[in-house]
């Protein structure tokens, strides 16, 4: 399936591409195949190919001087056989812990949903999450599949500091936090894994169109990988769809 | 070495920023004025992505520990070597135990002390550019050490050939492109918005400058889509939030219009209150 594409000069370096305002799986597909045939099959010089839920930013290290050129050339990439072959998507499986020392809202959070705090958390850690792009934060997933029970405007006042592995809820999203970062969403829980680290070439391993489970731990287990975490004794492993 | 004796306002080391880390959510930082800082590299031979340090507004007390020699460029902020005056925009040879001081805000608010060599602080991701998360510190602390490789000047002192452009510190006007989402925009708003006399607020800082005045609007939010810097983007709340070196890589309000490279170089040298225009430009 092929989609109509708008192409936009975004900077003297820069050329947006945009797809359907919509939030669809289909179309994340298309756009990491266009990404890959972009990355692989054309340029030789050094190029930036940055993807969000329904555009893909494509930065140049030399200024832009024939735009038409460009368009031309990309336009050619988009309707060309995709070269790179589809790989099944990787699933993470990521400990989070749900207990009220981490989940600060959770109590508030089952409340204002009229659910139990073990619903929340069922509801929360039953879906496998598809990860659309990272932004916002170093290594901040964007995951769809948040299940519309769960769905809670964000907070009107943020929170100045939400924590190191926070684990929250906000609108139709739900998040990992990074890092230490003022945030509005609800946060209901923690996990101790680290999800970006600058000190590797590829500081962040999971990837746009991989897949995220939550694994609900107790405080223990959150504490013994914790422990693993700081000692760099952790790895985050992978499984494959068809494994 | 270079010993901080006193670190300044908010002083960094920066270079021309992390390119290929976006994907990864990184932002691109690097020097806010990479003109200035570039000229400065330039003036003393260094390749202009050598690491420099960007001053803001009250400058730092530096005391060399080698040899070297120095250019500043950008903001002046009335630098001194050993309490003489010195010039900007030259080679300037200093030796070991020379202390290098700022005074009074003249011009600007961003200058740019080059070194020989540039700073050999640790890369991380490619780039020295310092950033919260990223690098151990956003910025540099009273009585840090700045390592630098020692260099003796065997020529004499010769003014640069290379002459800076002064307008990038003179210039009130931003020119423009229009962003992706400037043609959502009534046609009354975008004659509003082209043509309004602007000034800055308070807020201002190395991730985003904000303008006055607000533009009641009713533009909806889009979807979460990549942000540049320069980008210009326009809250439900009517301000205009100018995107800067340290923004995010994403964003979801409307982007109206875009900053050209020269105009971020430009604005960086503004702070609150400074008034601008912006004229828009095609490609």
């Amino acid at each position: 399936m092929t989609y109509n594409l708008n192409y936009f000069q975004f900077n003297e370096f820069s050329i947006l591409i945009n797809w359907p305002e919509n939030i669809d799986e289909n179309i994340l597909q298309d756009i990491i195949n266009y990404k890959n045939n972009i990355e692989n099959n054309y340029f030789k010089q050094k190029v930036e190919a940055i993807s969000a839920y329904n555009s893909l930013l494509i930065v140049y290290n030399n200024t832009i001087d024939n735009i038409n050129d460009r368009f031309n050339e990309l336009k050619a990439l988009y309707y060309s056989e995709n070269t790179v072959k589809n790989t099944n998507p990787l699933i993470w499986k990521i400990p989070v812990c749900y207990d009220a020392k981490f989940g600060i809202d959770l109590e508030q959070f089952s409340k204002e949903k009229k659910l139990s705090k073990t619903n929340v958390i069922s509801l929360h850690s039953d879906p496998v999450y598809t990860v659309y792009f990272i932004g916002f934060l170093p290594g901040f997933l964007y995951l769809g599949g948040l299940s519309d029970k769960l769905f809670l405007d964000r907070k009107i006042t943020p929170n100045l500091n939400v924590k190191k592995g926070s684990v929250a809820i906000g609108g139709q999203q739900t998040g990992i936090y990074p890092q230490d970062s003022p945030g509005g969403w609800h946060v209901i829980g923690n996990s101790p894994i680290q999800l970006f680290n600058a000190n590797n070439t590829q500081p962040c391993v999971i990837k746009p169109g991989d897949k995220v489970k939550f694994i609900p731990v107790a405080k223990q287990e959150y504490d013994e990988i914790l422990d693993l975490v700081n000692n760099s004794n952790y790895q985050l492993k992978p499984f494959s769809t068809n494994a | 070495m270079l010993k901080v004796i006193k670190s300044g306002f908010y002083t960094s080391i920066q270079d021309c920023g992390r390119f290929g880390y976006r994907v990864y959510g990184v932002p691109v930082s690097g020097s806010m004025d990479l003109y200035s800082s570039q000229f400065a590299n330039t003036v003393i031979g260094n390749s202009r992505n050598d690491a420099v340090l960007e001053i803001t507004m009250t400058g730092p007390k530096l005391e060399f520990l080698k040899p070297t020699v120095i250019a500043i460029s950008g903001a002046d902020i009335s630098p001194t070597l050993n309490e003489k005056p010195i010039k900007m925009d030259s080679i300037i040879t200093v030796q070991v135990d020379d202390v290098i001081n700022f005074g009074a805000l003249r011009k600007g608010i961003r200058a740019y002390l080059a070194i020989k060599g540039g700073f050999r602080s640790n890369k991380v991701l490619e780039s020295r550019s310092m950033y919260n998360g990223i690098t151990s510190s956003n910025r540099i602390q009273d009585y840090d050490k700045l390592v630098y490789e020692s260099y003796i000047n065997e020529h004499r002192e010769l003014n640069a050939t290379v002459k800076y452009d002064r307008s990038i510190i003179e210039t009130d006007t931003l020119e423009v492109f229009k962003g992706p989402e400037f043609n959502r925009m009534s046609k009354e708003l975008r004659t509003q918005i082209i043509n309004s006399d602007y000034k800055i607020y308070k807020l201002n800082n190395r991730m985003a400058y904000q303008f006055m005045p607000l533009f009641k609007n009713d533009l909806k939010q889009i979807l979460t889509s990549p942000v540049l810097p320069g980008t210009v983007q326009l809250t439900p709340s009517g301000q205009l939030i100018v995107l800067m070196r340290d923004c995010q890589t994403t964003g979801g309000y409307p982007r109206i219009l875009q900053l050209s490279n020269n105009a971020i170089n430009i604005l960086s040298q503004k702070t609150e209150d400074n008034c601008l225009k912006i004229r828009l430009k095609e490609f």
